[in-house]
């Protein structure tokens, strides 16, 4: 026997007839949209996992190369669905910059209460629907009741529920309504009891723990090498958010706001407020870190609203007119990431010197997270895959655009 | 560390490697031949002063003009353009690189102009070169697996090149 095994040129054949291809998606229902997933699979266990994507693309920076920069906002709406006021930021920030736009205190202000609103929304969905993935249906309706009330405000102000092209190039397209600032608080203070009961739901539930801790594994070093942002660079304990650490021109937006990046350091998450304990099985890095860091900055979000709020009705100055619809670009070229919910949104406007842009181009935090799943899932059982691909909060229209 | 710093040190350590800039851009940038790209990025990547561990975004922009008369106000030459928006997380700055190619191989209309594969530098650039590939039309060289990403397999031509014609049909569907 030893004696074949030196032989270089003799091969030993094993002949794998448990292996088996599954495909899951594009119609899967915790593939959060339509992504197909191949599974190369050996019994329960995953050797290999291949993503497919490309079923949502509906070329949009090819579009946005034939309209001016107000018309493209409706087509950022459309990229990150359930965050579509941080794309708009995203995009409005950006043609700013070309233009070295400044908006005024009030602008500034009403963008930070609109942007943390719509974080706070983002990550309700993404909290249910990872529930969904896990086999709980609860969270999810506890989720869509609070986001319900988020979306009502958003219709408010806007008139739109999902795609609301509020956050225009030099400010918004109105003013936020009478007596929204009102009702927003209101909402804050209604909120923020039930997130102790999200708590209660999933992050110290047993059997939410028992999937989802010590399962998936990121090392801060792969999160950075495959350009994982936000929630998901976080969640491996990398301190690291563009509200504190991006441009000026982003982050001069959260100027004299008090905030904490929300981030394990040395073993301990900011004290704040009265979080539940991590728990002994959870190691940095896995799905349920990525789901906590998500959840803290839901209340970090409420704390920010509350002192937007404060500064806008104070703040002087007009809420910020649109840009005109046909202003004309100066030639040259500008590129920006945002914090958004999923993590940096960036945006790159290349212009000729015409209305139009030359060139516009969405880079998409998804689309990075998402290309880490292979690594994630090599070696995992096929029911964590759902847990894995849910824990990385991705959006198929952000990813395909 | 930004902007002429930078490019200095970069100039005396690459030389001729580095063949152009402009610090004075919105986002200043600095040009890289295809040859010494990967030595660069891996240079910027490593570095204990510039630990460049972030990828952020690898764009193709197409500078074409179909329109003669245009084209000869259009103010440059036919050429494609690849931009590396790269940064760091750890130092908190940022950087442009850019590579200038020719829109085609050898002015072969069909033959995908080369640039080496920084997937050995930044394991993010995989996706971001196959997605550059697959709508604009550039041949990684090394890469580990250049397919198209967002369209078809079969799709043919490369969307976000300006003289890019949609198809008649694809597969009994209308395209235009």
């Amino acid at each position: 026997m030893s004696t074949a095994l030196d032989d270089p040129r003799i091969v030993e054949f094993d002949v794998r007839t448990d292996e088996m291809l599954v495909n899951m998606g594009p119609q899967h229902p915790s593939t959060h949209g339509v992504l197909r997933l191949v599974l190369r699979t050996d019994g329960e266990i995953v050797s290999q996992v291949e993503p497919h994507i490309g079923y949502l693309h509906r070329c949009a920076e090819k579009i946005g190369e034939n309209l001016t920069p107000r018309q493209w906002i409706p087509y950022t709406d459309r990229m990150d669905y359930l965050a579509a006021m941080s794309m708009n930021l995203g995009w409005a920030l950006v043609v700013e910059k070309l233009l070295n736009h400044q908006i005024s205190d009030k602008a500034r202000h009403l963008r930070v209460i609109i942007a943390e609103m719509q974080r706070i929304a983002s990550h309700l969905v993404g909290m249910g629907a990872y529930g969904l993935d896990l086999g709980t249906f609860s969270p999810f309706l506890y989720a869509f009741r609070e986001r319900e009330r988020i979306l009502d405000l958003f219709e408010e102000a806007c008139g739109a529920r999902l795609t609301y092209s509020y956050l225009t190039p030099g400010g918004a397209t109105a003013d936020l309504p009478p007596g929204w600032l009102q009702k927003c608080s209101a909402f804050l203070d209604q909120f923020e009891p039930i997130i102790q009961e999200y708590h209660t739901l999933l992050t110290s539930n047993a059997i939410f723990i028992k999937r989802t801790a010590g399962i998936g594994l990121l090392s801060p070093e792969m999160a950075l090498d495959y350009g994982c942002t936000g929630p998901v660079l976080r969640g491996s304990g990398v301190d690291y958010d563009l509200r504190r650490d991006g441009e000026e021109r982003y982050t001069e937006m959260y100027d004299g706001y008090a905030f904490e990046v929300i981030c394990e350091r040395n073993g301990h998450y900011p004290k704040d407020h009265d979080y539940p304990p991590v728990p002994k099985e959870a190691i940095l890095g896995d799905c349920w870190h990525r789901f906590y860091v998500r959840m803290l900055e839901v209340v970090q979000s409420v704390d920010i609203v509350r002192q937007a709020i404060e500064r806008y009705s104070t703040a002087t100055g007009n809420w910020g007119e649109p840009i005109k619809l046909t202003q004309k670009l100066p030639k040259g070229e500008a590129y920006m990431e945002t914090e958004c919910p999923r993590g940096q949104m960036g945006f790159y406007l290349i212009s000729d010197g015409s209305s139009i842009p030359w060139r516009v181009r969405a880079r998409s935090s998804s689309f990075c997270n998402l290309s880490v799943t292979h690594e994630l899932c090599r070696g995992c059982l096929i029911a964590d895959v759902p847990a894995i691909v849910g824990s990385l909060d991705i959006v198929m229209g952000e990813i395909d655009r | 560390m930004a902007g002429q710093n930078l490019l200095d040190r970069l100039k005396a350590k690459f030389g001729t490697k580095i063949s152009g800039s402009n610090v004075q851009a919105i986002d200043p940038w600095i040009e890289v031949t295809p040859a010494g790209l990967v030595e660069v990025c891996q240079y910027l990547k490593t570095d204990p002063d510039l630990q460049f561990n972030l990828l952020n975004c690898i764009t193709a922009v197409d500078y074409f003009e179909a329109d003669p008369k245009k084209a000869a106000k259009a103010g440059f030459e036919p050429h494609l353009e690849l931009v590396y928006h790269v940064s760091s997380v750890t130092k908190k700055h940022s950087l442009v690189l850019k590579v200038m190619l020719p829109r085609w191989k050898n002015d072969q209309p069909g033959e995908l102009p080369e640039v080496p594969t920084v997937t050995g530098v930044w394991r993010t650039a995989d996706w971001h070169e196959r997605e550059v590939f697959d709508l604009s039309g550039v041949n990684f060289i090394g890469h580990p697996r250049l397919n198209r990403i967002l369209c078809p397999e079969d799709w043919e031509g490369y969307p976000l090149r300006k003289d890019y014609e949609m198809p008649l049909e694809y597969h009994g569907m209308r395209g235009r």
